[in-house]
């Protein structure tokens, strides 16, 4: 009976509001997870389709389906989607949905950011695809190069719905990466400590390590080169001091990662899924986990193996072939893992197994390509050709595609509560498979005979005409087979019969709720003792929906989860969980009105925008904390805790670390330009210099000093002042540096300020919210997180502002 | 146009390394695949776990390690020899790529579009570059390609055993010409070779 009165009580708490508000103001983690998937999947059904019209387009030689000015969007679009509104969003949905549910947790750390996630995601890729349907589609390729994407060459909105459309997106990826490290580290359920966390949790935390490291500079190329379109700064301009290598190096630098990004969440589906069908532990835990971190290392290391062909010394280039080659070795190691974790169990040939084994074929052959083409001479010969075309499908369709649906198989029980019906998913098996290797096998031998990549046409006797028609055949039957799947999907949710507990016989915690799950998850939070809870107590799901683990109780409304110290897993503090709000979605939708007046050229208007963000992220922070002091909580068990607003290191504190070191990562790769663009690109020095002053980099050293010392005691207003110093400062100096519009130098220097200005800037912000918090009465000296928080992007921002300022005369003193 | 139909030494040696690699590659994913057929064959219960050491260490490590540590020395060795170093008889031609031509210029001053002509039986070192946007020159009988790209210069060294004709591409998405951003390659004998460069250059 009390386990029905918590059930009651719980969902009172947790639950989505029912009809269109709760469509729009839920922040719960299986909501969004589960909109991140659909979503996904329905950009990949209009990526198929591009790619359908692709392989009709080059089936038979002097082909006139297409022109060449919709056949450049057709490949474009089909690129883009898949990579940064299909793959992606399908792993960060499936992460969001299962991660707290495997971690013994009732949400993610930050449900609001998860919110404005999906908000960003959405209206970004419509933004997109509206494009298209409009005619203005992105058309240069998408790794976007400039030339060909500036301005001269791309004259019409079609490089600035990608450039604008996907930092939209990515925007979204960089909430989730942060989401879900934090939750990683601080929300799991006590005694997990890191050596006990379930091997998907160690595959997610490298890879949100590797999206908070890999994507600013890529979010920082675009914005570079949305404002050379925009404003006609010259960064890729080798006519006045840029490069159009510059790009080259931002995107793949550490835009290369993506593709590790996409495997590794595919990778920890295979860990978790492949012990269960074999009915065997996983070989080799430790073994993984550090390929796992070795492949998150090496990947950092490796982006020039994209530009073999730009005219890099060969000896620069050796090094990155190694590092490239070396990538095989870790990969080697998880694949032999699986393999040895297969012999060692009774393998069953369940659905999920089937794909698993397209997954092993289709991937192995994808990684000893790749390791070919790290190989110099030949990445000569088949770079930009359907080779590394046909490789890059095989990784990624491989390495993702074929784990995602052995994902879907396997965890659609747990998301619709409901088992399979037909036998379609066999069929579409076949299909996808012997389809897939019609498709790509052949394009192999395409390549070889000398096809280059993104030809809109061809001429009849190059010997490429029966291969295209035989790889337009295996696309379609492809499509065909994803269709199935499709069917398949939505049979089993609307005429499955329902499912015992546990289908699979797993022994993560994810299985330890009914399912469909409820919305708390958990009515009460395990202990756990050893890597596979379900194995040792079996009976663990009965007992904790009986309310007999901890905090097992529902009060003041509050939605409540544990935190855990991140190594021993003795529990720390509880977290408090804001509820459902209109706050994501308004916030991206002034993120939305930002881009989409960029994209309409509207330059004066897009600011105002930027205050609206402002003022809604100030009303977010409003509604955190409490304005009297609680003390500790009974948390079941004997443990008494203190809220996460009465604790000293919260979520927040390391969510905004995670942040700040994202945005460092982008300064980096901002100074990595200017130094490269300094040493490599023609036209340098430059005609004019910063003036040298003494003056200037002193008062924004002192404004920084004050700031540092100060928010140390507390004196906000002095503070304040210090950053505003900064402020005034790196204006001065961008006032005496000449025109952005005539040199790289004087651009990328004004890009330097601008990010000094804006972090002294977001510092004021910050502090002025600390100052009004503490005049009503939501601080004490127990109620001090958020003071700890502001004083991290103060100091962030005071160093920030000291060190551009300083960097910026210094040429001048030099010269 | 084939890759594996080489018609010079540069573009033979990589075809060369492109059979060992096929080789290689064939028998590793044989092994992969032998091993996972395996693991479904029907054994007794209780056949206890995978020795770890002989999975994880060998098979994961060492395996790996051992194939790829000669394969890069090979590549390393193949790639160097096809750089331009200073040769005796090298010639040099500019290159110029834009949308959508190739203006070739030799040595004397002759120039020509869309149509090279070398020397056949002697090294040619490519000096390549762009007016407007990224492309790529590529001859696939003859070498591997490389990028022309506005404000840098690169070279590639090419050569062709014997006097012919062969077909150059652009490699690199220029817009919306790249499909037939093409241009023919003229092999010349000796003879033929000073009579072309002869014409002017004296
Ligand atoms: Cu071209
Ligand atoms: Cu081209």
């Amino acid at each position: 009976m009390k386990a029905l009165q918590l059930h009651h009580e719980l969902t009172a708490i947790w639950r989505t509001e029912p009809g269109w508000r709760g469509h729009l103001r839920s922040v719960n983690h299986s909501d969004i997870g589960k909109r991140f998937i659909v979503a996904a999947f329905v950009f990949f059904a209009i990526g198929g389709v591009l790619a359908m019209l692709i392989r009709a387009q080059l089936a038979t030689p002097r082909s006139a389906f297409v022109g060449p000015e919709v056949y450049n969007q057709l490949f474009t679009m089909h690129g883009s989607i898949m990579m940064f509104l299909f793959a992606i969003p399908m792993f960060e949905g499936l992460t969001m949905y299962l991660l707290p549910k495997m971690l013994g947790a009732r949400d993610l750390a930050f449900p609001r950011l998860s919110a404005l996630g999906w908000w960003c995601y959405l209206f970004g890729g419509t933004i997109i695809v509206l494009a298209m349907l409009a005619g203005v589609a992105p058309n240069a390729g998408w790794f976007l190069y400039p030339p060909l994407s500036g301005r001269t060459y791309t004259p019409g909105i079609n490089s600035d719905v990608w450039l604008l459309g996907v930092t939209f997106v990515e925007i979204s990826a960089m909430c989730a990466a942060i989401e879900i490290a934090v939750s990683i580290l601080k929300l799991r359920a006590p005694g997990m400590r890191l050596d006990r966390m379930p091997i998907f949790a160690w595959y997610m935390l490298a890879t949100a390590g590797m999206m908070i490291f890999g994507f600013p500079p890529l979010i920082l190329g675009s914005i570079l080169l949305e404002v050379e379109r925009a404003f006609g700064w010259p960064f890729f301009d080798p006519a006045l001091g840029g490069s159009p290598l510059l790009w080259q190096h931002l995107f793949w630098l550490f835009g290369h990662p993506e593709v590790y990004i996409i495997f590794l969440p595919a990778a920890g589906a295979v860990s978790t899924i492949l012990p269960v069908m074999a009915r065997a532990r996983l070989l080799g835990y430790g073994a993984i986990i550090a390929a796992i971190m070795a492949l998150a290392f090496l990947s950092f290391g490796l982006w020039v193996h994209h530009m073999f062909t730009t005219g890099i010394p060969h000896m620069a280039l050796g090094f990155f072939s190694a590092a490239s080659a070396l990538v095989a070795v870790p990969t080697a190691v998880q694949i032999f893992a699986w393999l040895g974790t297969l012999w060692s169990g009774r393998p069953q040939m369940k659905l999920p197994m089937l794909y698993l084994i397209g997954f092993f074929i289709v991937f192995v052959l994808g990684g000893l390509t790749g390791v070919m083409l790290a190989m110099v001479p030949f990445d000569a010969q088949a770079h930009d050709t359907a080779f590394v075309t046909a490789h890059l499908h095989y990784v990624l369709v491989g390495g993702f595609v074929f784990p995602m649906l052995a994902a879907a198989y396997y965890w659609l029980p747990h998301v619709t509560g409901r088992q399979r019906v037909m036998r379609i998913g066999e069929a579409a098996f076949w299909l996808i498979f012997i389809g897939f290797n019609l498709t790509f096998f052949m394009m192999h031998l395409t390549g070889l005979l000398g096809m280059p990549r993104r030809i809109d046409t061809y001429p009849e006797g190059m010997g490429w005409t029966a291969l295209n028609l035989l790889s337009s055949i295996g696309g379609f039957l492809q499509a065909f087979g994803f269709a199935l799947f499709l069917i398949d999907v939505v049979l089993q949710i609307g005429l499955g019969r329902v499912h015992r507990r546990n289908p699979w016989g797993a022994t993560t915690l994810e299985w330890a709720m009914a399912t469909p799950a409820p919305a708390y998850n958990f009515a009460s939070l395990a202990t756990v003792t050893d890597r596979e809870p379900l194995s040792t107590q079996p009976d663990l799901g009965v007992r904790l929906a009986r309310g007999e683990g901890l905090l097992a109780v529902a009060r003041n409304g509050w939605r409540e989860t544990m935190v855990i110290d991140m190594t021993t897993g003795a529990p720390e503090h509880v977290a408090i969980l804001p509820g459902n709000s209109w706050l994501p979605i308004t916030t991206a939708a002034m993120l939305g009105g930002f881009f989409l007046s960029m994209l309409a050229g509207l330059y004066a208007v897009a600011p105002l925008f930027l205050p609206m963000v402002a003022w809604l992220g100030w009303r977010w922070a409003w509604t955190n904390g409490y304005h009297e002091d609680v003390g500790p909580l009974d948390a079941g068990h004997g443990y008494r805790l203190p809220p996460s607003f009465e604790a000293e290191r919260t979520t927040g504190w390391w969510g905004s670390v995670l942040a700040l070191g994202a945005s460092a990562t982008l300064f980096t790769a901002l100074l990595f330009g200017y130094a490269f663009l300094w040493t490599i690109a023609p036209n340098w020095p430059p005609p004019r210099l910063i003036a040298p002053s003494l003056a200037v980099p002193a008062l924004a050293s002192a404004g920084a000093a004050l700031s540092v010392v100060t928010a140390r005691q507390g004196r906000i207003a002095a503070a304040l002042g210090g950053q505003a110093a900064i402020v005034v400062a790196l204006v001065l100096l961008l006032w005496w540096a000449p025109a952005p519009t005539g040199h790289a130098y004087a651009a990328t220097s004004a890009a330097i300020a601008a990010y000094g200005i804006f972090h002294a800037g977001t510092a004021m912000l910050i502090l002025a919210f600390v100052a009004a918090r503490a005049r009503a009465g939501f601080h004490s000296p127990a109620r001090s997180g958020e003071v700890r928080i502001a004083r991290l992007w103060s100091d962030h921002g005071a160093a920030a502002g000291a060190f551009c300022a300083i960097l910026l005369v210094v040429p001048g003193w030099l010269a | 146009m084939s890759t594996i139909d080489p018609a010079g030494p540069y573009a033979r040696s990589v075809t060369g390394l492109w059979w060992v690699m096929l080789g290689g590659a064939a028998l590793l994913s044989l092994l992969v695949f032998v091993l996972l057929a395996l693991a479904f064959r029907r054994r007794p219960d209780g056949d206890g776990v995978a020795n770890p050491r002989l999975w994880i260490g060998w098979l994961g490590l060492a395996m790996p390690g051992a194939v790829l540590l000669p394969l890069l020395g090979y590549a390393l060795v193949i790639g160097a020899r096809t750089l331009p170093v200073p040769a005796e008889d090298a010639v040099a031609i500019d290159v110029v790529a834009r949308r959508y031509a190739w203006d070739f210029g030799y040595p004397g001053g002759r120039r020509t579009r869309d149509v090279l002509h070398i020397p056949a039986g002697r090294p040619v070192d490519l000096e390549i570059t762009a007016t407007d946007v990224i492309h790529s020159l590529w001859v696939p009988r003859l070498a591997g390609k490389m990028d022309a790209i506005p404000g840098q210069t690169n070279r590639l060294r090419i050569e062709a055993d014997a006097p012919g004709t062969y077909q150059g591409e652009c490699a690199e998405y220029c817009g919306t010409g790249h499909g037939n951003h093409g241009f023919v390659v003229v092999a010349h004998d000796a003879a033929g070779w000073a009579a072309f460069i002869g014409e002017r250059a004296r």
